[in-house]
């Protein structure tokens, strides 16, 4: 036998076993009810999650109980790769199978923005935001997921979740000027948020509509959407495991999200 | 109607009582006639040659062994003998003794044998209409020729599917045809209402003074999503007497110009998909019930398609297709299923066509009156009307034309 082991991962192992480290699921449950983002009706629409019973321990199938399931890419708690945008439709290995399975593990920050956002549905991070946050809790790290934990997940269940009005979605999410310094100044892995997506609820009519979106794929950013449990990691030091499905040229996955994070003491 | 009536309410203990459907074998001539009588029409069949209408249907004329025709004819006529049948071996009419019965001398020509509405009597003028039994077969039935019928009558509400104090599910509410259609039964007198809401809402559609009515309650609704349609008919409070499907995706495009496969998609799966799934999970309910109904709305466009609504034309012919094969399954177990066809409605998706577009108010008006005449097939509206009329006169024509 030459089989070498490495003492980082049993004693990671160890800890996660010990309870040293905790694995927070941040990923919400995939149904056929949770909703998906809508656009404006001249667009095609993101179709939701669907699951019909191929068989349960029935004349289909006496001894197994199995579905077929549909969705869109973007569904339930999703991955987005850079080939999402037009921005990123040039960055190399810009689909989900091409991108490499190294970065599907990276450290991440997470920036508190429930109480603003409770007070504003259409809540806006800026870079002033950022750089005060920053003053506040230390700088951000490089090669980062940057999480936006705005408590939105405790609104599955509601029409608040996607909370439309006549005018359009109503959620928080970042400005051009914000993005810029996540991406180019901080050089974040992606950015993580609990909303339907990483851009704010009304930023198609932003000056530079959908920054989020055009800044991280254009970058070869990631995006992780429809997060939930973020209340439960520490600003610094938790690790992100997301893993997209390899669909062949895939603009993204649902998935399933956890982090690592150490134990609370 | 001023107040609501109660919805029924059920001794829990006592055995389900079980529902017969009156005889169903007939002879071909008797199922042209109901057919016809499917269509609310008052026919009889005359003669090619000797130009006598004769009833009941036969296959050459009793006079002159001549060919025989079906015609609309005048349906007044005159009572003139009644009768009471107090015991039958029948195990329908055993439930609805006494049953009232007569003859009739027909305006149109021959004497025919009737059911009877309670408020007519021997000498009694009467308008007889051709009506289909709870079996799906043409009988006729003399009712007042005017002022107000009596609904209630036990024996005309046989033939009918009343509205008042029942409990009735509308697929899409949140459609202007949704809507309309909840309002007209809430005006009907329905005892319950429930509204299927198509998801995403918005925050504050919930607040529709419609759907605030008494009675109305609104429920999250795809029926393409099995999930959602199991957990709305968990919402339903009591037995279910009549489901109305108003889901329908209307877009614009044709096979191979303008063809949008995804919206195509959804198109077949409301129409299509999606009827079956809620008729599969519907059937039962209805069929325990004593006037259980299945009104679906349909785009005339099914009958021959559409040039620039080529996938909703063809999935709305999908799903007229599957209403032949359900409406076959329902007629075992007395439950009627009603086509209503509309032309273009006056609503956010028929944008670019020009008038005439039936108003969602009217189209409701004529949901609630198949249902109150237990007719079968219904047409409103023009364009429909137009359609039905050239499609039956000769369908090959009408395909050609209709696509030019």
């Amino acid at each position: 036998m030459n089989m070498s082991t490495n003492p980082a991962l049993a004693a990671m192992l160890g800890e996660i076993a010990s309870g040293a480290i905790r694995v927070i699921d941040l990923t919400n449950i995939l149904s056929s009810d949770f909703p998906v983002i809508v656009l404006p009706s001249e667009f095609g629409q993101c179709e939701p999650f669907r699951m019909e019973t191929v068989s349960r321990y029935d004349g289909n199938g006496p001894a197994w109980y199995w579905n077929n399931i549909s969705m869109n890419e973007h569904t339930g708690t999703h991955f987005d790769a850079p080939a999402h945008w037009i921005t990123g439709r040039d960055i190399p290995n810009g689909t989900v199978d091409a991108i490499p399975a190294e970065d599907f593990i990276h450290p991440a920050v997470v920036i508190d923005i429930a109480d603003e956002a409770a007070a504003d549905d259409d809540f806006i991070v800026t870079r002033g935001f950022l750089e005060e946050w920053e003053k506040q809790n230390g700088p951000i790290p490089a090669r980062h997921w940057v999480l936006l934990r705005s408590d939105w997940s405790k609104r599955v269940g509601t029409l608040s979740y996607l909370n439309l009005k006549d005018d359009g979605a109503h959620s928080p999410g970042p400005d051009a000027d914000a993005m810029r310094f996540l991406v180019h100044d901080r050089d974040c892995i992606g950015l993580g948020v609990e909303t339907v997506g990483t851009d704010a609820g009304q930023a198609s009519l932003f000056d530079e509509p959908l920054p989020a979106h055009s800044i991280l794929h254009g970058n070869g950013r990631f995006g992780l959407q429809c997060l939930t449990n973020l209340d439960q990691l520490p600003v610094f030091g938790s690790v992100i495991v997301a893993t997209p499905l390899k669909i062949k040229g895939g603009s993204g996955s649902p998935l399933r999200v956890i982090a690592l994070a150490p134990d609370k003491d | 109607m001023t107040e609501r009536s109660p919805r029924e309410k059920r001794d829990p203990l006592a055995r389900k009582k079980a529902r017969h459907v009156s005889p169903a074998t007939r002879s071909r001539a008797m199922h042209a006639m109901s057919a016809r009588a499917a269509q609310g029409r008052f026919v009889l069949q005359v003669c090619t040659d000797c130009d006598k209408a004769t009833y009941p249907p036969r296959d050459a004329c009793p006079y002159c062994w001549g060919e025989l025709v079906w015609q609309d004819r005048p349906n007044g006529a005159e009572i003139l003998c009644e009768t009471v049948i107090r015991t039958s071996t029948d195990l329908y009419f055993r439930d609805h003794l006494p049953w009232r019965m007569g003859k009739v001398a027909l305006d149109a020509g021959p004497v025919a044998l009737v059911h009877l509405h309670q408020d007519l009597g021997v000498n009694d003028r009467a308008a007889v209409r051709l009506m289909l039994d709870r079996g799906g077969n043409a009988a006729l039935f003399a009712l007042p020729p005017t002022g107000e019928i009596d609904m209630t009558d036990p024996q005309l509400r046989e033939f009918t599917v009343p509205v008042v104090g029942k409990t009735v599910l509308v697929s899409d509410a949140s459609s202007a045809i949704g809507l309309a259609v909840v309002k007209a039964l809430h005006d009907a007198g329905a005892g319950l209402i429930v509204a299927g809401m198509l998801p995403p809402e918005r925050l504050t559609d919930q607040k529709h003074p419609i759907l605030n009515l008494d009675g109305v309650q609104p429920v999250p609704l795809d029926i393409v999503d099995q999930v959602s349609l199991s957990e709305a008919l968990s919402k339903v409070g009591g037995p279910l007497d009549i489901v109305i499907n108003t889901a329908r995706h209307v877009r614009g495009g044709g096979v191979s110009e303008q063809a949008n496969i995804v919206e195509q998609r959804r198109a077949f799966d409301v129409s299509a998909i999606g009827f079956t799934r809620l008729a599969q999970a519907c059937a039962p309910m209805l069929a325990g019930r004593s006037h259980g109904a299945f009104v679906d709305l349909i785009s005339s466009d099914a009958l021959a398609g559409a040039t620039d609504n080529a996938a909703f034309a063809a999935a709305e012919a999908a799903r007229l297709s599957l209403l032949q094969s359900f409406r076959h399954e329902m007629r075992a177990a007395g439950v009627r299923v009603l086509s209503v066809f509309t032309g273009p409605v006056e609503d956010e998706h028929h944008q670019p066509v020009p008038p005439p577009k039936v108003a969602p108010a009217r189209l409701a008006a004529a949901i609630v009156d198949a249902l109150h005449q237990g007719r079968e097939q219904s047409c409103v509206g023009d364009v429909a009307s137009d359609a039905m009329a050239r499609w039956l006169s000769d369908p090959m024509l009408y395909a050609r034309e209709k696509n030019l």
